[in-house]
This record gives structure tokens, C-alpha cells and sequence, in this order.
């Protein structure tokens, strides 16, 4: 009994110490607040600014990576502490919400909600906290609060569309999307569009996987379309292309003659020259680095829906596309890009 | 006095709070070789949780369905059976919570009910595809219910997009609001956290649970054929019926909580990228509550409470998500792992029967 007792009061006291942890927090949380608060106060500049990912993360190769080293690049340049600009994960779409909240509340200056599937939910926060500053990427919001910001991929998308038809010998081109909803719908229609601008006879395979983060789908899709004769794969899928890039090299390495063209960043960069014929780049870091920007000069354009093509530089193909894209060909695609911004070409989107 | 003790030092409680313990031991030794200081991480994570009624209130809604899946799982472990198709008995409670709350037009203290109802009864349905195929034709529920999660994860989107989604969208329009279950009086209490009336559910079934395991005939077969289907046989139960029973009561929990995620935090149903991941965690909460009901609502709360809080490790430690996902796991890994918690534990018991004497 004795020894049950000193065990108990053992228990106590690491209890006590526990707690007495406990007490101490509050006291060092009013600390970190005003020294923000001071800064926030001294300089324009020093301003905070959060992001939340989709389910794809931060880590996706994709728009998520790129929208992040848009907030890395504006904290380098504009000198911030390291700490004011931070990104939070979301693992299920019911984390959309108190994580957009978490920055919020928080009092940041601007919180951005990266992809579509954010669209109501930011539109949710922002309606509780008028206050609050927000901006989204690839969904349009309508509160004067929350700055859209939207690409034209279909733009973008074109011109690759217009190296496939060009490039493929076998005269069949494929196109792997993620899950059908709009901004994927606009990378397929504006593929088409360019493949079939060049040479209607070319035949487009299409298909959707239903996901962006299944590689493993994305490679038998990609080995299907290959079988049917396709040597050209665009791919607007996130993490699911990553099995597209996987299958490509499969058979390059067998002595096959496939390509895949990217999407979202160079991803020639991560998956090699050997397979990437180009990539149809959009730039969510610009997009983030310009509106954050602007927000530390005091413009923010709240309630406006931004969108950004081939005339904003905002999409448009990788610089290192020379690599495997011979000249006469992207001579063709600056004709069409000039055409396409002049306003002669009307690239569908819907 | 003496009670007291017992009750703190008997094994089925001092197992997991040790194994608790020890799993947060380890995420703080990975989270100090990764240069993090693990106590600023624990109590942001403590901070995040209880730091204002909208972050507690949030984790409320975190644990709920966690609770309803936790059930689903534990209560066909009761039979003998591994129920690994929560996840996807809890997407069909989530369509048929959909359909009834965007297609019918009845007043509330119908509408929701029904609703409610129509995704107890399409999870549990699910739920007994799996169980009569075991008991008809002898396949393994652990591959069929695992394979009907991604049925229904892709016929919950093809629903939808042929029926309830407006083109050019993602999401099916709202449900009517006779359907919802959001207890608005409590949601602003909280700061507007998504609060609604499927927690108080999520407690009457794991009572539920409890008393038709526990108190009834039924339920004691349920339970006999679970320890032992021959010895079952011999006495005269019907082992096939109650394995496709014990199926459905199970869906039927993972359904409830599919409805709930519907018609109490998102009010209409979008598409789906990705599993939603409740079903799979409820494998983990039914494991550490040890498939018991009042063990589940505990381990959904811990669990709640560190995959909610892991937002808070990030944002006010610094600690990197990945790291977070280690600690999360190690707690599981103790938990499931008993025989290591007990050689920790075996000192305490020892006192505990000296003490006795």
C-alpha cells in the first residue's frame, strides 16, 4: 500500500510540474504577439503572409511548390524575418476551414488559399472576417475582400497542344487530366484546340483519372495511351503525373520514342530532358510574389477576379522547351502565342 | 481509496496511457534530433486545441467522425470480423445524406431525421455486402471491403457529377436547410466553429453500442460468435446471419457519421480527389480504444485532438509536418504494439499486487 502510495504521489508530482508548464505559456504568447504588433506598426513592409495547400501539400511538384516558393521569394526579396511567411497543410478537405482560420485569426496580413477546391471555403472564412485579407488561386470568390487570381490555361495549353500535333510521328497525341472540374477542363480544351490547329487529322486520346495523387494510376493510364499508339502525353494531373513521367521513361529506356509534356512548373527539372519535351508553365509564384507585393505598398485589390494568359506572361511554355523543341516549331508557337494574344485566335475554355 | 487505485493501475487502462506516453516520448526524441524543442511542440499543440473556443470547437467537430468510424470498426471486430470498409460505408452515408437532403422538401423534424436514417441505412448496406459475402461465399472481408472503398468512393463522384453537380462546378448545390444538423445557438458560442448535433449522436451510439452487445440476446450471440464461430455453431447460433448483422450495424455507424460530415459541417457534397481518411483512422481509433465503446470515444478524442493539433506543432513550433505524422504514428504503434507496452507496465502491476497483499 505504501508503495502504491509513493507511486501516486510520484504521479502528482509530474502532474504539477505538467501543469505548472501549462501555466507559464500564456505569459510567453502576449510576448510574441506584441513584437509582431511592434513591427507591424514601425514598417509598411514587414508584413505576414500565410498560405494553405490543398490535399496535394507542399511538396506536389505542382501549384502548391510553386505558389510556396512565391511566398519564399517575396520574404528573400522584401528582407522579412523567416517566421513571416508560413504555410499550413491540409490532409482532408474539413481542414480547409479552421486552417484558413488559424492564419486569420492570427491576425496575418494576407492569407491565400491555393486551388480550386478552396473556393468555398475561403469564401466561408472570409465572410465571418470581414477584416481579413485573403486571396485565392484558380477560383473565382466573390467577397471584397478575397483577390482571385485565375489562369488561362487554356492559353497555355494551346501552344503545347501545337508542339504535340507537330512533333508526333505516330499522329495520336494523349492528355491525362486529374479529376474533371473546370481549370483541368480548360487544360484539355486548350490542348485540343492547338493539336487540332495544326493538323485535324491528329487524333487526341483523352482521359481522366480521378485523382492527383495517384502516380500509380497515372502510369497505367499512361502505359494504355502508349499502347494505343500515342507518343505525345500532356498531363494536367498534380502527383498522378508523376506515373506518366515514370511510364515514359519505362519505355524510353526500352528504346521507345515517347515524350511527355509537363505541367505547372518546369518539370523537365525533376523528371529529366530525356522524357520532358516541354512544360506548360503557370506562375502561381508570380501570382503569389506580385499580390503579396503589392500588398506591403498598400494595393490590394479586393473583390477582384485576376486573370492571367498568354498576355500576362502568367502561362506560356518552359523556358528550356529548346532543348528537345526544334526551332521551326516554336517559331510556329510564338506565331500562334502572337496571334492568340493579338485576339485572333479565341482559345476555347468551356 | 483502494478502489480508486485499482482502478488506475488495472492493465486495460494503465496499457494505453503508457503506450501513450511512450509514443509521444519517441515523436519528442525525433523531434529533438530534428532540432526542435518537442515541450514548445507539445504545448502548441496543446495550445492550438484549447487555445479558443473556435480551435476547441473545430476539434469537436474533428473527433465526431472519428467516433462514428472508431464504432464502425470495433463493433465487427466484436464478431471476428476486420472492417477495414469504413471508409467507404462512410462516402455512401454521404451520398445518400445528399440525395435526401437536395432532392426531398419536408419539414426539419422530418427532413433531417430521414436523412440521417437514409445514411445509416446506405452504410449499412454497404457494410453487409461484405459480410454476406464472407457468409455465403466464404471471401475475405478484410479484400472485399477494402475494394468497396473505392467503389464508392468513384460511384459517390459519378453520383454526383450525373446528378446534384451544376456544370462548370465541383460541388453538388446545398442541401435544404430543413436537412441540416448545424446547432447554430452552439456554432456561434464557438466563434462559428462547424458544430452540430452528430456529436450527440456519436455518444448515444456508442451507448448503442454498448447495450446490444453487452445487453442484449443478440448481442451476446454477436459476441460469441466473435470468440469462437465453431463453439457458436455447435450451440446452435447461425454464424452467417450474425456475421452479416454485425456488418451492418458497423456500416451503419460509418454511414451515420458519412451523413453527419454532410448535413452538419459541409451542407453539400464535393468531388473527391482523395479518400477522406476517416474510415482508415477509425481502424486506428478502434484499436487503440480497444473495441470498446467507451475506449473508441477516448481514442477518437486523443486522436482528434493530435491530427487537429499537428496544424499547431507547424504553426507555432515550427515543427515540420512530416515529423508531426511520426509522432502520431509512434502513439499507434505502442498501442498496437502491446507487447512491448506491457514489459514497462509489468513493474507498476507487480507493486500493484504487493500493495494488495
Amino acid at each position: 500500500m505504501k508503495k502504491v502510495l509513493s507511486v501516486l504521489s510520484v504521479a502528482t508530482l509530474s502532474l504539477s510540474l505538467v501543469l505548472a508548464g501549462c501555466g507559464s505559456k500564456p505569459e510567453a504568447q502576449p510576448q510574441g504577439q506584441a513584437s509582431t504588433g511592434g513591427a507591424e506598426g514601425s514598417a509598411q513592409t514587414a508584413i505576414r503572409v500565410g498560405m494553405v495547400t490543398d490535399v496535394g501539400g507542399v511538396n506536389d511538384n505542382s501549384f502548391n511548390q510553386s505558389a510556396w516558393e512565391g511566398l519564399q521569394r517575396l520574404q528573400t526579396e522584401l528582407n522579412l524575418p523567416k517566421e513571416n511567411v508560413n504555410y499550413l497543410q491540409s490532409t482532408s478537405d474539413a481542414e480547409y476551414v479552421p486552417n484558413l482560420t488559424q492564419f486569420v485569426k492570427d491576425k496575418w496580413d494576407l492569407t491565400w488559399g491555393i486551388g480550386f477546391l478552396m473556393g468555398d471555403h475561403l469564401k466561408k472564412v472570409a465572410d465571418e472576417n470581414k477584416d481579413a485579407k485573403l486571396a485565392i488561386i484558380d477560383a473565382e470568390v466573390d467577397a471584397p475582400n478575397v483577390e482571385s487570381v485565375l489562369f488561362k490555361e487554356h492559353e497555355g495549353s494551346f501552344l503545347a497542344g501545337v508542339v504535340a500535333a507537330k512533333m508526333s510521328k505516330t499522329k495520336t497525341v494523349g492528355f491525362v487530366g486529374g479529376v474533371e472540374i473546370p481549370v483541368i477542363k480548360r487544360f484539355e480544351l486548350g490542348f485540343e484546340a492547338g493539336v487540332k490547329a495544326v493538323d485535324p487529322n491528329v487524333k487526341v486520346i483523352k482521359v481522366y483519372t480521378g485523382a492527383f495523387d495517384k502516380p500509380d494510376l497515372g502510369k497505367s493510364t499512361a502505359s494504355q495511351m502508349y499502347g494505343q499508339g500515342a507518343d505525345i502525353i500532356f498531363h494536367a494531373s498534380g502527383g498522378t503525373g508523376d506515373g506518366v513521367f515514370n511510364e515514359a521513361k519505362d519505355r524510353k529506356a526500352k528504346g521507345e520514342d515517347v515524350w511527355v509534356i509537363g505541367v505547372d512548373k518546369d518539370q523537365s527539372l525533376t523528371f529529366g530532358d530525356e522524357v520532358t519535351l516541354t512544360s506548360m508553365v503557370k506562375r502561381v509564384d508570380e501570382a503569389v510574389f506580385r499580390v503579396s507585393k503589392d500588398l506591403s505598398e498598400g494595393k490590394f485589390e479586393g473583390g477582384k477576379i485576376k486573370w492571367l494568359g498568354l498576355a500576362e506572361d502568367g502561362v506560356g511554355l518552359a523556358s528550356t522547351s529548346s532543348k528537345n523543341v526544334p526551332e521551326d516549331v516554336l517559331k510556329l508557337v510564338d506565331e500562334f502565342k502572337e496571334k492568340i494574344v493579338k485576339g485572333e485566335i479565341t482559345v476555347p475554355d468551356k | 481509496m483502494n478502489k480508486v487505485i485499482a482502478v488506475f493501475t488495472k492493465e486495460s487502462f494503465l496499457v494505453p496511457v503508457v503506450a501513450i506516453i511512450l509514443g509521444l516520448l519517441t515523436g519528442a526524441i525525433a523531434m529533438l534530433a530534428g532540432g526542435f524543442n518537442p515541450i514548445q511542440a507539445y504545448m502548441a499543440l496543446i495550445e492550438k486545441v484549447f487555445g479558443s473556443a473556435y480551435n476547441f470547437g473545430e476539434t469537436i467537430r474533428q473527433i465526431t467522425p472519428l467516433i462514428f468510424t472508431g464504432l464502425a470498426v470495433a463493433f465487427a471486430f466484436r464478431t471476428g470480423l476486420f472492417n477495414i470498409g469504413a471508409e467507404g460505408q462512410f462516402i455512401v452515408g454521404m451520398v445518400a445524406a445528399t440525395t435526401v437532403g437536395i432532392t426531398l422538401d419536408l419539414p426539419a423534424y422530418i427532413h433531417a431525421p430521414l436523412a440521417v436514417i437514409a445514411g445509416a441505412v446506405a452504410g449499412g448496406l454497404w457494410g453487409s455486402i461484405a459480410g454476406y459475402l464472407k457468409a455465403a461465399r466464404g471471401v475475405n472481408e478484410v479484400i472485399t471491403s477494402i475494394m468497396l472503398n473505392w467503389v464508392a468512393l468513384y460511384l459517390a463522384n459519378w453520383v454526383m457529377n450525373a446528378f446534384f453537380i451544376p456544370v462548370g462546378q465541383q460541388r453538388s448545390e446545398t442541401i435544404k436547410e430543413s436537412s441540416m444538423i448545424t446547432i447554430s445557438w452552439l456554432s456561434q458560442m464557438f466563434d462559428s466553429a462547424r458544430l452540430h448535433w452528430g456529436t450527440l449522436l456519436a455518444v448515444l451510439a456508442a451507448i448503442f453500442f454498448y447495450v446490444i452487445l453487452w445487453k442484449t440476446k443478440s448481442g451476446y450471440e454477436l459476441r460469441a460468435v466473435g470468440l469462437n464461430p465453431h463453439a457458436s455453431e455447435y450451440a446452435g447460433m447461425n454464424v452467417n446471419r450474425n456475421v452479416v448483422k454485425a456488418m451492418f450495424i458497423g456500416g451503419m455507424f460509418a454511414g451515420i457519421g458519412g451523413a453527419c460530415e454532410i448535413l452538419g459541417v459541409f451542407h453539400y457534397q464535393a468531388i473527391m480527389t482523395a479518400q477522406p481518411g476517416y474510415g482508415f483512422d477509425g481502424i486506428a481509433v478502434a484499436l487503440i480504444g480497444g473495441n470498446t465503446p467507451f475506449g473508441v470515444v477516448l481514442a477518437a478524442i486523443l486522436f482528434g485532438i493530435l491530427t487537429f493539433g499537428a496544424a499547431g506543432m507547424k504553426f507555432g513550433a515550427g515543427v515540420p509536418v512530416e515529423l508531426i505524422r511520426v509522432v502520431i504514428a509512434s502513439v499507434i504503434f505502442f498501442v498496437a504494439a502491446h507487447g512491448i507496452v506491457k514489459i514497462f507496465v509489468k513493474p507498476i502491476l507487480k507493486k500493484k499486487k504487493e500493495g494488495g497483499n
